[in-house]
């Protein structure tokens, strides 16, 4: 069964952190790991503070959308703004690459969502903002064993 | 859920005690006090104790990693002891363990550094 949910906020560095418990809450229907869990609430922190941070610049005028959709194992998110959008988007991939190095951004981001994600997409245009896709699939371990 | 910060200087050692969330959110705080009290006391080494840290995403790894430039600058050193798998992996990704050591407890962390 397909399930989906729609979530938009402010542009709100508070914000952050009701995203990732908002959005592990609507996965734990699917009964992830812990592991599993911990990784979906980690990437949306990183996209959604990529969001606040560089796609609106700390504006709190800005809205961040976030759609979730769910069937079997499958979750898959897209994040988006309509801030200022990358001009790069390969270059901004890069492990350790930032543009904000004086607000001590670590550039790790993109790679903690490669790394915890089976797939992640970033659509962007500058001047129209930027959307995220992300999709993994859970393990479902406990299916398996009955 | 917010960062709870806990701070105790010992010598020129400040042990740092986080606990609850490390976000972009909370970051800022922990930037603030512990600059503030880096600078105030002189501090040369950092034991950072993540035993009650929750969460961590990449905005943590970057308030770590200033803290570590700024001792830097006096050839301190850092240890981050108890540290959680989860947030043991953001670390192993992002190459720290080459410049910050890590020890299982906070008293090995002080031993470490003299301290203990």
């Amino acid at each position: 069964m397909k399930n989906e949910m729609n979530l938009q906020f402010s542009a709100l560095s508070q914000n952050e952190s009701f995203a990732r418990v908002t959005v592990a809450a609507f996965i734990a229907q699917l009964d992830p790991t812990m592991d599993e869990l911990t990784e979906i609430k980690t990437v949306v922190s990183e996209v959604v503070t990529n969001a606040i941070i560089h796609g609106y610049e700390n504006d709190p005028s800005g809205i961040v959308y976030i759609q979730v959709t769910i069937e079997d194992s499958l979750i898959d998110m897209t994040i988006k703004d309509v801030g200022l959008g990358i001009a790069d988007v390969e270059e901004a991939r890069q492990p350790l690459f930032t543009t904000k190095p004086d607000l001590e951004r670590s550039g790790m981001g993109f790679t903690i969502m490669e790394n915890f994600m089976d797939e992640v997409e970033v659509h962007s245009q500058p001047g129209s903002g930027t959307e995220v896709r992300l999709r993994k699939h859970l393990k479902l371990n406990k299916m398996l064993c009955n | 859920m917010s960062l709870n910060i806990e701070m105790e200087t010992k010598h020129d050692v400040l042990c740092i005690r986080l606990s609850g969330e490390l976000d972009h959110h909370t970051a800022d705080d922990l930037r603030e006090q512990a600059t503030a009290v880096i600078e105030k006391n002189n501090i040369r080494h950092i034991v950072l104790n993540l035993e009650q840290l929750s969460f961590m995403d990449s905005s943590g790894l970057g308030v770590i990693l200033g803290r570590y430039k700024q001792i830097k600058q006096v050839h301190g050193e850092m240890v981050v002891c108890a540290i959680s798998p989860a947030i043991q992996r953001l670390f192993d990704m992002s190459g720290l363990f080459k410049i910050i050591k890590m020890e299982p407890t906070e008293e090995f962390a002080l031993q470490r550094l003299g301290v203990a």
